[in-house]
């Protein structure tokens, strides 16, 4: 078998332009929510300033819980879709394809036969969402585990399955 | 198979060396502080041998309750004072078993026996200590354990005393003392000042003489400082030129050492079950890496050594040496030298045929931006607040910083071919790797913001025990190189990796 990366470019592209598919749109909203409690602090800090300062005179009233607040809706509310638009996987036989990532984008493949173990994982939020994590696990030291988000949680039982059974039928 | 054993009576008594020589520093802290009057000397002495009866007594007790058996499946140990832990370690799990006497138990022919199974942060059975001859034999059962397992095919009994002959395998690559000295001489390290610095530190917090006080410090220098100054200009350059031909020396000598203690009887040989390395001067180590648990070559090189041709061959493997993430297997040698140890790992050098592929050039403009900017920032306050003409030093550090990252473009590239993939990088020392395709865990494709726009990307692949990554790569061709990688991996089990180079473990090299 002829394995020199020039050998069949237009084939091996497909692999790569292949569709992504997208993740539980529960996902976005479970960023949100994860958010949204990130946020909290951030603006308990402002409201304490903004009372702190309000007497001084030095800025006008509002203009702190106001910009903090800016930013939190803007996190809150664009940036999860963004994240969500910009995650994909690609799942075939012998292979999971994960690409993430809005400025820094990363596109990772992972063959089955080279997982280790896996993990399905469900937070507090992903429960409430009914979505889960599956996490593949390499001997590598770079990617030693590639997570991926925003599974329903049926699928990504069903996948955590296949992947092993992969595993099992190559290790036999 | 045997019952549980206990390690060599002697440890005790190193076991109780051991906490004395902890508690010296604390009682000599004592001994030269004011605690306890007059009467110090006396707390001092107590404390040193209430130490030495405690750690004495500890140590007895620990090594009456530490025994090991070697079972038929795996090897167990029980250990522990107050709370016991027993742990089992089977012998497909074992990759290496390496053998280390410091200066104090090799006084007493005896050795410490590690097994190592790759479980992280130290996470690995050993038993200190055992005498050297139950050394090398529990290494030898484990070695014919794991064959066992994987060549029941060899007739066992005639095969067993001629593989024990050719254990002593062909020397690949050793280190005379001439070597060492000329090793040592790059190995410049002015580390000594350092220790001497922590040392007086050290000497600071026990006496009363106050290192840090600058005026006492300043009253020697005026006194020294008059003396120099009435030798005149000409005896204060010699006398600067001494001090630092002195500092050269200092280094140089100090590396000379370093490396005789290290790399004392370097010795590298290929024997059937691997590659076993011997070296140290007062600790001695001795650590065999089976071929097929090699993952990748680094080979490096430093920026003085290089111009003489010197480079540094390192192992990838699961296994840790030392703190290193890799072995090192040939620390000084010519690249004839490496070539022979590369094809016994079974790895090929890169050669004419090899077809390089460069880093994009639109990385390469970016790169030199990226490090020029700072420099070109720091052009403009310096202009307008410095004197004049001071605005040129930030400004040839830019011309420099540009220069250098062109001239770097030259050297970073990568090849692949059917097994094998080639990385190097680096200006004035490159660097490169060597990973077999196979061996490979996953592929990563990484674009920041700029990359993204400007279609080049770094490659990121997964490899046990190291890093590979190739930076600058265009876009297109890193597709090709992972669906190329990919196709290679995703064909062979993971499980079956050991399998496929063991049954060819000299096909790969010929």
């Amino acid at each position: 078998m002829d394995l020199t990366p020039d050998n069949t470019p237009a084939e091996r592209r497909d692999l790569d332009d292949g569709a992504l598919t997208r993740l539980h749109p529960n996902y976005a909203h479970s960023l949100r929510v994860q958010t949204t409690l990130m946020a909290i602090p951030f603006l308990a800090g402002a409201l304490v300033l903004e009372a702190a300062l309000r007497d001084e005179g030095l800025v006008p009233t509002g203009v702190i819980i106001g910009a903090v607040m800016l930013v939190a809706l803007v996190l809150i509310i664009r940036i999860p879709s963004r994240r969500y638009n910009a995650r994909g996987y690609q799942i075939s036989a012998d292979r999971l394809r994960v690409v993430r990532g809005l400025l820094f984008r990363s596109d990772t493949v992972v063959p089955f036969s080279r997982v280790q173990h896996i993990d399905v994982e469900q937070g507090p939020i992903e429960r409430f969402f009914g979505i889960a994590t599956l996490t593949l696990h390499t001997a590598g030291n770079h990617n030693a585990s590639v997570t991926l988000p925003g599974l329903g949680e049926p699928l990504a039982r069903e996948m955590r399955e296949d992947i092993r059974a992969h595993i099992r039928r190559e290790s036999l | 198979m045997s019952g549980p054993q206990r390690t060599a009576p002697v440890s005790v008594v190193l076991g109780a060396i051991g906490s004395v020589r902890s508690a010296i520093f604390p009682a000599l802290a004592i001994a030269f502080s004011g605690i306890g009057g007059s009467s110090r000397l006396l707390v001092a002495i107590g404390v040193g041998i209430a130490a030495a009866v405690i750690g004495t007594a500890v140590s007895y007790i620990g090594w009456r309750r530490l025994t090991y058996t070697i079972g038929e499946a795996d090897i167990r140990l029980e250990s522990g004072i107050l709370s016991r832990s027993a742990r089992s370690v089977p012998y497909e799990r074992i990759q290496d078993v390496s053998l280390e006497a410091k200066l104090l138990p090799r006084l007493f022919g005896l050795v410490s026996v590690k097994f190592e199974t790759g479980a992280g942060a130290g996470e690995d059975l050993a038993l200190q200590y055992l005498s050297t001859a139950e050394g090398e034999r529990l290494r030898q059962l484990v070695r014919e354990r794991r064959d066992e397992d994987q060549a029941a095919v060899a007739p066992a009994d005639p095969a067993a005393p001629e593989r024990r002959e050719a254990a002593e395998g062909e020397v690949l690559f050793a280190m005379g003392p001439r070597r060492l000295i000329n090793f040592g001489l790059f190995e410049f390290s002015l580390a000594v000042f350092a220790v001497l610095g922590g040392l007086l530190q050290y000497v600071d917090n026990v006496t009363k003489i106050d290192i840090w006080n600058v005026d006492l410090w300043r009253s020697w220098l005026e006194e020294q400082g008059s003396f120099v100054a009435s030798l005149g200009a000409y005896a204060q350059v010699a006398g600067a030129i001494a001090g630092l031909f002195g500092l050269i020396v200092v280094g140089m000598a100090s590396g000379i050492i370093r490396t005789f203690l290290r790399d004392w009887g370097f010795t590298l040989t290929r024997s059937p079950r691997g590659f076993r390395r011997q070296r140290g001067l007062f600790t001695r180590t001795d650590v065999v890496m089976p071929v097929h648990r090699v993952q990748a070559l680094v080979i490096g090189t430093g920026l003085m050594r290089y111009r003489f041709g010197w480079h540094a061959l390192n192992f990838v493997s699961l296994a840790q040496d030392d703190k290193n993430e890799s072995h090192v297997v040939a620390p000084f040698a010519t690249m004839d030298e490496i070539a022979p140890i590369v094809a016994a790992a079974g790895f090929r050098l890169p050669d004419t045929q090899t077809r390089w592929h460069r880093a994009s050039k639109l990385h390469r403009t970016d790169k030199a931006i990226a490090d020029s900017l700072p420099f070109v920032l720091a052009v403009i306050p310096t202009a307008i607040f410095a004197p004049f003409g001071f605005a040129l030093i930030p400004l040839g550090l830019a011309v420099l910083a540009v220069g250098a990252n062109l001239y770097a473009w030259e050297f970073r590239r990568h090849a692949i071919d059917a097994t094998q993939i080639f990385e190097s990088h680096g200006l004035l020392s490159p660097t490169s790797q060597i990973a077999t395709r196979l061996k490979l865990h996953s592929v990563e494709i990484a674009q920041g913001p700029i990359a993204r726009r400007r279609g080049y990307a770094t490659v990121h692949l997964g490899l046990a025990g190291g890093t590979f990554a190739m930076h600058g790569v265009p876009l297109a061709a890193a597709r090709d190189l992972r669906a190329g990688v990919i196709e290679t991996i995703a064909a062979t089990d993971y499980s079956q990796l050991d399998q496929a180079r063991d049954s060819v473990p000299d096909g790969v090299a010929a």
